[in-house]
């Protein structure tokens, strides 16, 4: 059975994480540790100490924001931006679900914005995440004040080839 | 010149007034426009957050559609910028991920054609000479601050085309525009993206540094080149208190004397024609 660094690595598919000699240059780059429970390099230490449920668990995983500081910064060139993409999908994955649940809820009305349609349709995609979340007045009177500046189209182009599309989503549908 | 052009989705909504300022600069300019046939969405931010093979095929059904014709793709987008780039440095690098990719798109992907940011077109391309000598009304007396966000440069051997700790391209074009673009530190900082729906506090804090910074340099605007980056910095200071943002092509428009740029600046949160108007610029 493989450890829990070794699926890590292996689905990022680069330079193995236990390169990291925690310089900290990217916790100390990272824009986001201040929300984070773990820094960036604490979850590379994790991963090697075996940790699986505190990492998938955390909060962390999901609050990495994909700026890429830590990846361009590495001496090592620890590409820890796609480690925290393996992290998330492992965590859907394995079932554990997302700790911070509104922004994976964000990320599936965004993709089945695509699916219906192609392209985003921002009005229709923050209503289904609203709807989602249950996060239902924030942002309303900056809605309202876009909407009456005509900044929001209701409706907006589409693909038309959607059989492609469709198909894009099934054939990497993760089973 | 003729280059392809991948909008995406922001700039047919939120962001129409940087696809409208992208337009109307490439007319005058000589670069022209043409729309990728039946485009989709990149899968920004939510496809690689959850699902990594997704991410790739996204971009690489547009790409494959952008090799039809045998010529460069502008991107503007930022976000849309990084996930072309980021899919092209995948289907290069992984001969095995790429025939994946290209079974799950129906379609073969050649590696032809390279993607381009505006900024890096108009700047090595046209060239600052050019944009120069179009310019009817120097921005005198605009003090932006360039402000690139994440997408745009990183990581920098996907990316490349400005340096990725001090880009220098922006603060050029904006000179070459007769702007007195301010130094600061906080060119590629990150405004805290989609996070903004979600965890709307985390990204108001980071917006109010940004801003205080861009005021402690002595700024009066910011000047972007991403939907996202703009709807940060545009609606979520605390209190509203923020400085005005540009599209740096909306800027290229007013110094170039286009028609257009009012209209465009009425659809801004934070109204940036006070601060035009009492420089003489509108």
């Amino acid at each position: 059975m493989k450890t829990f660094l070794e699926e890590v690595n292996e689905k990022i598919n680069g330079v193995p994480i236990q390169r990291c000699y925690h310089c900290r240059k990217c916790s100390a780059g990272c824009p986001m540790t201040s929300a984070m429970e773990h820094n960036p390099n604490q979850v590379i230490k994790m991963i090697q100490l075996g940790r699986r449920d505190a990492v998938l668990n955390s909060a962390t995983i999901w609050l990495c924001v994909s700026c890429e500081t830590c990846i361009t910064r590495c001496p090592n060139e620890v590409d820890i931006a796609r480690m925290m993409d393996v992290l998330r999908e492992m965590a859907i994955g394995t079932g554990v679900g997302a700790k911070e649940k509104n922004i994976l809820k964000f990320h599936e009305a965004f993709l089945a914005n695509i699916r219906m349609g192609g392209r985003i349709n921002e009005p229709s995609m923050m209503v289904h995440y609203k709807l989602k979340s249950g996060d239902l007045f924030s942002d309303m009177a900056m809605g309202i004040d876009m909407f009456m500046k005509g900044k929001l189209s209701l409706v907006s182009p589409r693909t038309k080839d959607m059989g492609n599309v469709r198909r894009i989503f099934e054939k990497t549908r993760q089973s | 010149m003729k280059v392809s052009y991948y909008p995406g989705c922001s700039l047919h909504g939120t962001a129409k007034e940087y696809d409208q300022s992208v337009r109307s600069v490439s007319r005058a300019l000589g670069i022209e426009l043409e729309e990728i046939e039946d485009w989709s969405c990149c899968g920004a931010s939510s496809a690689h957050n959850t699902n990594f093979k997704l991410s790739i095929a996204l971009p690489a059904r547009d790409l494959i559609a952008a090799e039809k014709k045998a010529q460069d793709v502008m991107v503007p987008c930022a976000a849309c910028f990084n996930r072309f780039k980021t899919a092209e440095h995948h289907l290069c690098h992984d001969p095995a991920l790429k025939a994946e990719v290209e079974e799950i798109v129906g379609g073969r992907y050649q590696g032809s054609v390279a993607v381009r940011n505006p900024i890096d077109i108009i700047a090595n391309d046209i060239g600052l000479e050019v944009l120069s000598a179009k310019v009817v009304k120097k921005l005198a007396g605009l003090k932006p601050v360039s402000y690139y966000g994440c997408l745009l440069l990183r990581p920098p051997e996907v990316c490349r085309f400005d340096d990725a700790e001090n880009p220098v391209l922006l603060d050029r074009i904006l000179t070459a525009l007769g702007a007195e673009a301010r130094p600061w530190s906080f060119k590629t900082d990150c405004c805290g993206g989609s996070l903004t729906i979600s965890k709307t506090a985390i990204v108001t804090k980071m917006v109010d540094k940004l801003m205080a910074m861009a005021c402690e340099a002595g700024a009066n605007c910011l000047v972007t080149a991403c939907p996202v980056c703009t709807a940060n910095l545009d609606m979520r200071a605390s209190g509203g208190a923020g400085l005005p943002v540009f599209y740096f092509t909306e800027l290229a428009a007013l110094a170039m004397g286009q028609e257009g740029p009012e209209g465009w600046f009425r659809l801004h949160r934070t109204d940036p024609r006070p601060l035009l108007q009492g420089l003489g610029l509108l």
